[in-house]
């Protein structure tokens, strides 16, 4: 008997007694369902399930930094930029003949080679990511300026850098970071999966998580608590750039290639997925678990369009209104 | 002194000494053609920068009024070629009432949901953005489909001036349209209820609702002209240009948020005037323009006009820094 009182209250602590994770599963399904069925066979092929799991970890720890920025009330711009410029730098440690050089012989210097193009590309994130939270939590500049303006500037360094065109030729350990495996499960999922439950961790279980939390529900009243607020929002922007540069090696480990322009659709999909989560962008609420499952409710929806040969455009369009549905449903259920 | 304690006047002595500064690196800045160039590149950023600025008065924001200029320039050029219709008078009107549907979308969604209206306007954008390449496809209507009255009617110069090298370059007439509208907006803003209505709104709604302000009212009517407003500027735009592609002002939305901020509006709402927005269009219109002309590399365009972001709105966050949070 006793595992059977145990096992719903280990659901509702996984949940968190949340209607909007119990909603997002309701609609994740439906969708699912929904995909499955007006795609007969195809939706349902473990081929489709396996591009899934390349495809979803760049833009879901994109949502994830996302979210973090919206934690406070403010929102990250920057991130496809600084995704893009981290890969970029990296490219361009490859590039140098030196390191190339090296590389080509193979072994454990190629290995070495690539987690110090790893650093490199997460110092990039971090430095970017504190330039942000310098100027919004110091200079006081409002997020979504602060990071419209340095989103123009990592992106155009990113150009500076590439001068146009993209960068290619990526070491082949640098692609197994996009495109490998690791226990029949695609690598970048594992990479995914481990930020997800850090960050989790981070939020649920520590001081930065919960003083994020105060801070977004009542900014003058966390600053009367004490709390050292800008110093918090400052970690939290830091946070999301280095989740931002997580993101920039998936996405060109997966395409073994890197450019200023990349992903610029992820910006508004990021924004999209964190409210559909249950993010709130006035700041106080958000959830890891609640991003993962609107990932997936918009992976499964553009998957299944694409296999019906809907175009991208319309794509486009249904992920918009996708948006301002999920502004009325969570309006509707607040009002309650 | 009491001058500089006024936001525009400190714009315009920054303005003023950018530019002896790029005329002091090329002398060809201070040229009647480019002079007359960038006067003409002011119109269309100029006029939509106005609707953005009632917007940020209001307190809000708008990403979507790139898309709502393409939907509605594109959808009218579209349908003159489809009817073989030609004139001026009539498509005018036509993209001014796309425009402003739009813009009350947006409005119904913002008032009715009481969401961010940056979130809402990323959704609107790509909404309308999507359904336009999707349903009306991508192609580019150009000069030789393009109507010819429409045109002729951006082509028209008020002056014209033959330069040294024998070529003749004239100030486009377009700019007396924005002067107009700039002057409407402004007299609107100042002496009118629903004018004062959108300053009272944007510093604080609450106040705003309590002192008997219809608050409905006067977000419909900010977000339905600044729709408007959006919808004339693009078919403008393509008159001008002589030209109607679906693809243009992707990324827009970046540089007429900066102009406006820069031109001392706040974000916060409450704050900004029409001579700043005009003055804070003009200042990134030329720094952008002059780039080439200080021989900058082309791919430090998008690094310079993020630093140009992130300095006005360090000013201007300075100038509002007394709020504790």
């Amino acid at each position: 008997m006793s595992t059977k009182s145990a096992e719903p209250r280990l659901l509702g602590r996984i949940l968190g007694r949340d209607a909007a994770i119990a909603q997002l599963i309701i609609v994740t399904l439906v969708i699912f369902v929904l995909m499955t069925v007006l795609n007969s066979g195809r939706f349902l092929s473990y081929y489709n399930f396996e591009s899934m799991t390349y495809l979803m970890p760049e833009l879901g720890i994109l949502c994830i930094a996302m979210m973090i920025a919206m934690l406070t009330g403010g929102i990250d711009l920057s991130v496809v930029a600084i995704a893009n410029l981290a890969a970029i730098t990296a490219g361009v440690y490859f590039r140098n003949p030196i390191v190339a050089e090296t590389m080509g012989a193979g072994g454990a210097a190629l290995i070495l080679h690539t987690i110090a193009g790893v650093m490199i590309a997460l110092m990039v994130g971090l430095a970017a990511g504190l330039l942000n939270g310098i100027l919004i939590s110091r200079l006081r500049i409002i997020p979504i300026l602060a990071t419209l303006g340095t989103g123009q500037v990592f992106g155009g360094l990113a150009l500076v850098l590439t001068g146009g065109p993209a960068i290619v030729g990526y070491p082949p350990t640098w692609n197994w970071i996009g495109t490998g495996k690791l226990l029949g499960v695609a690598t970048p999922f594992w990479i995914m999966i481990i930020v997800a439950s850090v960050v989790a961790i981070l939020l649920r279980r520590t001081n930065l998580g919960v003083n994020l939390m105060l801070i977004g529900t009542n900014a003058r009243a966390a600053i009367f608590a004490g709390i050292r607020s800008s110093r918090m929002i400052l970690y939290s922007y830091a946070l999301s750039g280095v989740l931002a540069a997580i993101a920039g090696i998936l996405l060109s480990g997966r395409t073994n290639s890197a450019k200023a322009d990349f992903g610029s659709s992820y910006l508004l999909q990021a924004v999209l997925i964190a409210v559909l989560g249950g993010t709130n962008p006035a700041g106080g609420k958000g959830r890891v678990l609640g991003v993962l499952l609107a990932l997936l409710a918009l992976t499964f929806l553009s998957s299944g369009l694409q296999m019906m040969r809907v175009s991208n455009f319309m794509i486009d369009a249904v992920w918009g209104g996708f948006l301002v549905l999920v502004i009325a449903i969570n309006y509707l259920r607040s009002a309650k | 002194m009491r001058i500089f304690q006024s936001t525009e006047a400190v714009i315009a002595l920054v303005l003023i000494l950018v530019m002896f500064a790029i005329g002091l690196v090329n002398p060809a800045f201070w040229g009647v053609s480019n002079l007359f160039s960038l006067a003409k590149s002011n119109v269309v950023i100029g006029i939509m920068a106005l609707g953005v600025l009632l917007i940020m008065i209001s307190g809000g924001i708008d990403v979507s009024f790139p898309a709502i200029s393409v939907a509605a320039l594109y959808i009218t050029v579209r349908s003159m070629v489809a009817l073989g219709y030609d004139g001026v008078m009539l498509p005018f009107i036509a993209a001014c009432v796309i425009g402003m549907s739009l813009g009350a979308l947006n409005a119904v969604i913002i008032d009715r949901f009481k969401m961010i209206p940056l979130i809402v306007t990323l959704g609107t954008a790509s909404i309308i953005r999507g359904l336009v390449l999707g349903l009306l496809g991508t192609s580019i209507v150009n000069i030789n489909k393009m109507p010819k009255e429409l045109i002729e009617f951006g082509k028209q110069d008020l002056v014209s001036v033959t330069a040294q090298n024998g070529a003749t370059v004239g100030l486009t007439a377009m700019v007396l349209v924005y002067l107009a509208i700039a002057v409407v907006v402004h007299l609107m803003l100042k002496y009118t209820m629903i004018g004062r209505s959108i300053y009272a709104y944007g510093g604080d709604a609450e106040s705003a609702r309590r002192a008997g302000i219809n608050t409905r009212r006067t977000i419909f009517f900010v977000y339905c002209t600044a729709g408007l407003l959006a919808g004339f500027a693009g078919l403008l735009h393509s008159s001008m240009i002589w030209q109607a592609n679906p693809r243009d002002f992707i990324g827009l939305e970046l540089d007429v948020i900066a102009a406006v901020v820069l031109g001392g509006a706040s974000i916060f709402g409450g704050r900004g005037s029409v001579l700043g927005t005009m003055i804070g269009v003009f200042t990134l219109v030329m720094v952008k323009n002059s780039l080439i002309l200080m021989k900058v590399d082309t791919t430090w365009q998008r690094v310079v006009v993020g630093v140009i972001i992130i300095a006005a709105t360090a000013i201007t966050a300075w100038r509002d820094r007394k709020k504790l949070v």
